[in-house]
Formats: C-alpha cells, structure tokens, sequence
C-alpha cells in the first residue's frame, strides 16, 4: 500500500519536497551537532535537558492520545469515528517516530543507542519508556495496516486483530503514565516531584492531541474528498473540552499545594516559570501566552455556539494546541532545572541550530502524517484527481 | 605499620575484589599489596563501607589549600578545565559557599567566619544513590564491595539522567571534547570522550594501589579524611562519634556518604565534648 504515499498531484509533491529541504538543513545541523557535541546547543552543566526532551515528552501526548478515537470506537463501537480512527493511528505513529528521533538527537553517545537492549535494566523508567514507546508503534502499525486492508477488500477486520487493539487502549494509556514516571520519580526535582504529574500529562495529551487531530482533518478534508462528519467532529470537540478543562484544573491543583503549603523549593519552579527569580525570566512570557490562549480556548469550546462552529472551533483547537505545547514542550521540563539542587538560578535557552534540528524532527513527523493520509485516502478513493 | 595504615589497606584490598567484578576504569592491580589484601577479618555480613569526613573548621576563605586539593584530583584524573565557561564545565570536587552547599537548610545569625565558609563538593557516593537507579543501561552503578558509586564510560550513553536525578550536582556531562582543555594530561588515567558523563569515583584506582584519595593525599592537616564505616576503629568513626557532622539534604533518604564537621575550633575550646554530644547529638541537622 505504501507506493500510494509516491503518486500524487504537484501540490502534494510541493509540500513533500519543501519538507523534505526542512529536513535536509535540520540533517546538516544535527551532523554538526554529531561531530562537535551537545555543546552547540544551549544546554549546560545545570540545564541538561532542554527543547529536545520537551518535544519527546509533548509527543509522546499526542502518540497516546489517539486512544481517544480508538476507544470510542472499538470499545463503544461509536460508528461516528468510523472515518477518523485511523487517522488517529497515523498520527501516533508520526508521533512516535518523532519521540524516538528527538531522544536519539538528544543523546551524547547515539551510536550506543543498543546498549539500552544490550544491557537491559528494569530499574530504570528511560528502559520502560523504550518499551512502552517502540511496544506502541509495532501495535499502531500492526493495527492500522490489518485495518486498512481489510477496508480495502470491503472486509470487517479480521477477528484475531480486535483483542489486539483493545489491548492498545491501556498500552496507550501507559506510554504516557511511564513517560510522567520518568520525571516525577525524582527526589532531586521538586517541580516534577508530584503525583498528580501523570494524571496532568494524560489530560494535556487527551486535549492537545485530538485538537490537533480536528485541525488535521480540517486541512485534509479542504484538500481532498474527505469528511470525517459533523458528529465526529462534534464529539471530539467535546473530547478536547472536557480534557482541557481537566488539565487546567489539575494545573490549578498544582499552585494551589505549591503556594499553600509555602514550601520553597515547590514554589521557586513556578515563580520562575511565571514570574522571574533573580531577574531570570526568560519564560514568563511564554507561560503567560499559554495562560491566555488556555482561557480563550475555554471561552470557546464551553460555549456551545462557539463549539459547534467550525472557524471558532479552529481557532479554539489552535489556542488549545500551542497553550498546550508552551506549558509541556517549553515549560515544563526547563523549570525542573531552574533553580538548580544548589539553589542557583541558570538561563537556558535553544540555539539556532539544536531548533533546526527540532523544526526537522516536525517536519519528518508531517512528513509521515501525510503520507499515510494519502494511503488511507487513496484507499479509500477521496483523493481529487 | 600505625593501624589506620593497616586499617586502610585492608580497604584497598576490598577494592581490589569489588573492582574485579565490574569496574571497566582499573587496569593496575599489579601495584597491589597482596600480603594486606586479605578480607577474611572484615565483618562478613558488612563489608566495606567507604566514606569521608570534610572538617569545614580547617577551611578558611580564599584558603589556598582548596586550589590544591581540587587541582590534586582533576590533575589525577585528567578533568578538563573550561575556565569560566560555566556551560561546558566538568569538575569533579569544587568549593561553594556554605550556604549554597546546604541551601535547603537555613542558618541564621550564624557566626561571620561561617558564612561564606567554602565547603568543598563532590559525588557523596549514596548509600541509596538515585543516578545508578534511573540509568538505563548500567553504566553507572554502586560497587556492593565498598559502596562507590561507579562509573563505565564506555557504556554510558550519554542520555544524562543520572545528572537529572542527582540532589548534589555533582555529575557533569561532556558536552565537547574534553581532551584539549585538559593542561597536563596523565597518561596513567583515562580521559573521556565527547558525550559521556563523570564525576568523582573515590579514586578508587588509586585505592586500588593501596593509596589515599588524591584530594585526600593533598591534605597538610587531615581536612578531608576517608575510611571505612564498617571498621568502629576507623579515624572517620572516632570523628563521627566526636564530632557533629551534617550532610546534603538529608531528608532524600539518599543516604550521602560524605560527612561535614561545621563547628568553629572557638566553641569546641569553650564547651566540653561531653556537652556538645548531649546538646547536639540529636542530629537533626
């Protein structure tokens, strides 16, 4: 099915090559990042991960929480994802990809990448997170191509798949749980050192992803002949609400203990993160369009009329998104440095080239995105020709 | 032969064996006293527990022995020098302000020659260290023998999680090649490569040979003095029970095996050792 992805009108062959020139100059950054090391980004002794493993970690949301499409529909058999599941798949397999490209460019020593497997340790969370993540691409890929055939063939999906895709709900769900594991199972980091971490990465996921999810579908279907249906689109916009407001609620919490209980080392990651300390503040004003832009998204999806309108909604999903990605791919994992375990507040911020090579990493992931849009589409005769 | 030479010898001996079963860093055992190697009267249920006493009252500002100790040990062990390129920086043993090196605990009115005091930081080899935990391949790890915490660093991958989960600082990554910042390079250690982490292993190639740690050896008065824990006749012991001493962020449960002695030599003179046990003793520094 894949020689689907290498046919298509100029359009689509613009966009592909564009991408792939993206790529290209992310390629010789990276390269260069290879032969002189880690240093050519703006990481340090006391920052040392930054906008790579930010990427990773917001990904990973947007991997699980195809779960939100897939669940529905399988689960519940709730025949309004019917055309949408899939698309839900092939976002998390971009996804994916995207997660393991960013920790491969983040490591220092990314030809002993296999030393993970060679030496393979259950106490650690970064093992489990191999698992989880590699585990969630082969059931996305077995999934989403035993599917699609059988689509193709004008076939129910073979019976034996069904307990497979079950299987990947909690799968999913566990990618994201072990990926909150690896920071908030730290006695040296204050800022992650919180339960509520994984419940608050599963309710940004399940908001940013199926935000981006209906923008997709938006671009797609002013492309091609696809509509994924008013009800789809109804019901994940409900999705995205709730979730949304779940998150903000747990970010609430998270001040509230923070600030309540008046523990400094708690306190200081959010003061900085909103405020500055020291005059470092390198952040607040990404924190604080990411607060707006999470009230607007509110305004906007609470309100029925507004939801239901397909340019409020767009818009809505676009606040929710990049709200999303500032507090989880920026805010996030900078703040468990700063102030570092000595107290010493430190600057971090990317360099041009190490956000070359995250803007490549984007654009392999759209890269994938759409050419397996283009299968499914194919396959399913919406293309225009 | 005084017994805390003997005493300590029966520690590298320790070494000896626990490094056989893993470390990738000791090539050298043939320096080795064999005839003091033998373990058969440590307690066999403990083993070896290495640690160190840091005497904070034997440090003044600007004081020039901390040069020499760092430079004993980063010289040892080929640690490049980035100067202030604070970035880049590995370091393996470094002096900060007492009240940066136990910023989580808080001391008010303390006396001036304390504040400021430089306190000299390096890996506190945990008893329950966080770093070998979370790496994912093994590369670091806490040798059961004496309980230092190793390091491979042809294995690590260079994914920088143990930095991450240290309380300490005192892992550092090398973000460039250290090998042209490194001054007077000494062919009898390894350097690193671009892409790995390090920090402090207790010299254990030196204890290995039957030697002190170098930070140790570079001590005109017994600032920084190391044994073993398991052994109640140990210097490190007697200053134990005599001394106050308090660690990094105890609270972690991460169990430092590195130890302070903060009292002035002023208010040693003026109380009685009896009384600053009794006052004192509670340890809830």
């Amino acid at each position: 099915m894949l020689e689907k992805a290498l046919s298509g009108s100029r359009t689509y062959w613009a966009w592909m090559f564009s991408l792939l020139v993206v790529i290209g100059f992310a390629a010789a950054c990276w390269y260069w990042q290879f032969t002189e090391g880690l240093t050519i980004t703006g990481l340090s002794r006391d920052v040392v991960w930054g906008f790579y493993i930010a990427q990773f970690t917001f990904l990973v949301g947007v991997a699980a929480s195809a779960v939100m499409v897939v669940l529905p529909y399988y689960l519940h058999d709730y025949k309004a994802f019917g055309k949408m599941t899939i698309l839900g798949e092939f976002l998390a397999i971009a996804a994916v990809i995207m997660c393991m490209l960013f920790i491969f460019v983040d490591m220092g020593m990314p030809m002993r990448i296999f030393n993970v497997f060679l030496h393979p340790t259950p106490h650690s969370m970064m093992f489990w997170d191999t698992v989880a993540l590699g585990g969630y691409l082969v059931l996305n890929v077995l999934i989403s191509r035993v599917t699609l055939q059988a689509e193709r063939r004008g076939n129910p999906p073979p019976s034996w798949i069904k307990p497979i895709i079950i299987f990947s709900i909690p799968w999913a769900v566990s990618i994201h749980t072990v990926t909150a594991f690896l920071y908030s199972g730290l006695a040296a980091r204050p800022f992650w050192l919180t339960a509520i971490l994984a419940p608050r990465f599963l309710a940004s996921a399940f908001a940013a992803g199926p935000a981006l999810l209906i923008l997709l579908a938006f671009v797609v279907r002013k492309f091609t002949d696809f509509d994924p249906g008013k009800e789809a689109i109804n019901k994940l916009a409900t999705i995205v609400t709730y979730a949304m407001i779940a998150n903000c609620f747990f970010v609430a919490m998270e001040l509230f203990t923070a600030f309540y209980s008046s523990i400094p080392e708690h306190m200081h990651h959010f003061q900085y993160l909103y405020m500055g300390l020291e005059g470092e503040n390198t952040l607040a004003p990404f924190m604080w369009v990411s607060v707006i832009l999470a009230v607007v998204a509110l305004v906007l999806l609470l309100n029925p009329e507004t939801r239901n309108r397909e340019t409020s909604l767009a818009l809505a999903c676009a606040a929710v998104f990049f709200s999303l990605w500032i507090d989880k791919g920026l805010g996030m994992v900078i703040a468990g440095f700063v102030p570092s375990p000595l107290g010493k507040v430190v600057h971090y911020s990317p360099t041009p080239p190490e956000l070359m090579i995250s803007l490549g990493i984007w654009a392999i992931g759209l890269l994938i995105v759409t050419g397996l849009y283009k299968i499914v589409l194919e396959v399913r005769g919406e293309i225009r020709h | 032969m005084d017994s805390s030479r003997r005493g300590f010898l029966k520690i590298a001996g320790l070494s000896v064996i626990g490094a056989a079963g893993g470390s990738a860093l000791v090539a050298r055992g043939s320096e080795t006293e064999p005839a003091e190697s033998s373990h058969d009267d440590a307690p066999a249920s403990q083993g070896t527990r290495l640690a160190m006493v840091i005497d904070l009252r034997k440090f003044s500002k600007n004081d020039p022995q901390l040069k020499r100790i760092v430079d004993a040990c980063h010289t040892t062990h080929n640690v490049p020098d980035f100067g202030d390129d604070t970035k880049n920086e590995v370091k393996w043993i470094w002096p900060e302000e007492f009240e940066t090196a136990f910023h989580s605990q808080e001391f008010h009115y303390v006396r001036d020659d304390l504040q400021g005091k430089p306190t000299l930081l390096l890996c506190n080899h945990c008893d329950n260290p966080p770093c070998t935990r979370v790496c994912p391949t093994q590369a670091t790890w806490k040798r059961e023998a004496d309980g230092i915490v190793m390091m491979d660093w042809h294995r690590c991958i260079g994914c920088r999680y143990c930095v991450v989960a240290c309380p300490y600082g005192s892992r550092s990554f090398n973000f460039t090649d250290p090998r042209p910042h490194i001054e007077n390079l000494d062919p009898a250690f390894p350097t690193r490569m671009r892409g790995v982490v390090e920090k402090c292993t207790f010299c254990e190639e030196r204890l290995a040979r039957g030697l002190q740690p170098a930070c140790v050896e570079a001590c005109d008065n017994d600032e920084i003095v190391f044994g073993d824990l398991n052994d109640p006749d140990s210097k490190i012991r007697q200053l134990l029970s005599e001394f106050m001493t308090i660690r990094r962020k105890p609270g972690l449960g991460t169990q430092p095996e590195v130890y302070y002695i903060v009292e002035d030599p002023r208010s040693m003179q003026e109380m009685a050792p009896a009384v600053v046990v009794s006052e004192e003793g509670g340890n809830h520094a």
